[in-house]
């Protein structure tokens, strides 16, 4: 699971508020390298809870990846920034595609309901009687 | 066809596809050397509790085949299959459109965590990657991915059974399909009507059975056109494909008159067929 799913994943559970965001815990992940598509940043970015991505580098121990508050676009869709080390639009393009989670946990905020991730697969369901 | 194989067998379907590429690339032809379109059979994974490649699976892909220039121009930003099972349909659809790199992001979900794993295993074969995710149709994923989703498909649960058996723990639930198959259909297409954008397609598998007229009717009182991008009749079912999306006059249209299955399948395409960029 890469961190784009988990910006976009609640949880279900009854009781639940939002399900949202859900905590993230990981024993093991990995990155791999995919080729970076500004357009596809710009189109998503909109749509990325900026909170929920930068706390889930931070439970990944990543703690500078990505700053407090989203960079402003005009920084993040600079022209050449995607050739720049360490820029923005670099760092977002990591947190989102690169990162996979292995093996971990999504903890529901409003009930601490837990949904393991084992080998990458995040499992939502429920029991019956959590619908 | 540019990636016509005139010599690939057909196999025991009587093809009745339109403008599908017929079953290409299925048993043993994995050395080809050319450029691949589909997962290829022996490299998908398999398990005891996990639906196997079959007719609906290969319609499925024929008719996205047949529909890959439109897919490419569309450059979808975010993919989905609901219900991935061996996972042949997301990775073929990720190999179809792999030109667009990093511009399209695949997802997958199924209630069955053996087909969970069993799609990461064939994506990874192919090298080719979707975010795979256990969970019911699109629970937990229905508001973070509320109108952004391009593509979804769907070759669901459709066999008609005694309700009990749909949601059985193992493989019963890849076909169970509750009271004339529709069952889980008509629970997946409005929580997939919350996913897709504005330009965003479904394309699902339905069997004669399941009365694909009503579905495109119900379908069309909620704002989509619809068309049948693929009809094929096995020796056990007739299958078709169905493909829908938003189309704002899709429900002012007059009903067409239902009188038998050919004269359906003729009306069925309503004026969706000749509509703009579909
Ligand atoms: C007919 S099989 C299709 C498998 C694969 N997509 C293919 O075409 O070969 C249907 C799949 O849907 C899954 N499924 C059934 N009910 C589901 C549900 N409520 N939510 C998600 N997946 C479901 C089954 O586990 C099975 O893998």
């Amino acid at each position: 699971m890469r961190l784009l799913t988990h910006n976009m994943l609640a949880s279900n559970v009854r009781g639940a508020t939002t399900g949202y965001p859900l905590k993230l815990e990981a024993s093991n992940w990995c990155t791999k390298e995919v080729e970076l598509n500004a357009d596809f940043i710009r189109g998503l970015l909109p749509k990325i809870d900026w909170r929920a991505l930068v706390a889930a580098t931070r439970a990944l121990g990543l703690p500078d990846l990505l700053p407090d508050e989203q960079p402003p676009e005009e920084e993040i869709f600079a022209k050449g920034a995607a050739d720049v080390e360490g820029s923005a639009i670099r760092r977002i393009h990591h947190a989102l595609l690169e990162i996979h989670v292995q093996q971990g946990s999504l903890t529901c905020p409003d009930t601490n309901r837990s949904f393991p991730i084992d080998k990458g697969i995040p499992n939502m369901m429920l029991h019956e009687d959590e619908v | 066809m540019a990636d016509g194989d005139g010599a690939a067998a057909p196999g025991k379907l009587t093809e009745l596809s339109i403008g599908g590429e017929k079953g290409l690339l299925r048993k043993g032809k994995a050395s080809s050397g050319r450029t691949l379109n589909t997962a290829q059979i022996p490299l998908v994974a398999s398990h005891p509790e996990v639906y196997e490649p079959c007719d609906d699976s290969f319609a499925l892909v024929d008719a996205l085949l047949s529909d890959k220039a439109q897919l490419l121009t569309l450059q979808p930003r975010l993919c989905m299959e609901v219900g991935c099972g061996s996972g042949y349909v997301i990775t073929s659809l990720a190999i179809m459109l792999r030109q667009l790199g990093s511009g399209t992001q695949y997802l997958a979900t199924d209630i069955n965590q053996h087909a969970a794993k069993t799609t990461q295993a064939t994506l990874e074969a192919h090298g080719v990657h979707a975010d795979v995710i256990v969970t019911d149709i699109v629970s937990g994923l229905d508001k973070g991915l509320a109108g952004m989703v391009d593509v979804v498909v769907v070759n669901p649960p459709y066999v008609p059974t005694p309700q009990e058996e749909i949601g059985c723990k193992g493989i019963a639930s890849s076909w169970a399909g509750g009271l004339n198959g529709r069952q889980v259909i008509d629970r997946i297409l409005p929580a997939v009507r919350e996913i897709l954008s504005e330009r965003g397609w479904l394309y699902m598998v339905a069997l004669e059975d399941n009365d694909p007229l009503d579905i495109c009717h119900l379908m069309s009182e909620v704002g989509y056109a619809s068309r049948v991008v693929l009809k094929r009749c096995t020796e056990e079912e007739s299958l078709f494909v169905l493909k829908f999306w938003q189309d704002p006059h899709a429900g002012t249209h007059a009903s067409p008159k239902y009188s038998g299955s050919e004269s359906w399948f003729s009306q069925l395409p309503f004026r969706s067929l000749w509509h703009k960029g579909s």
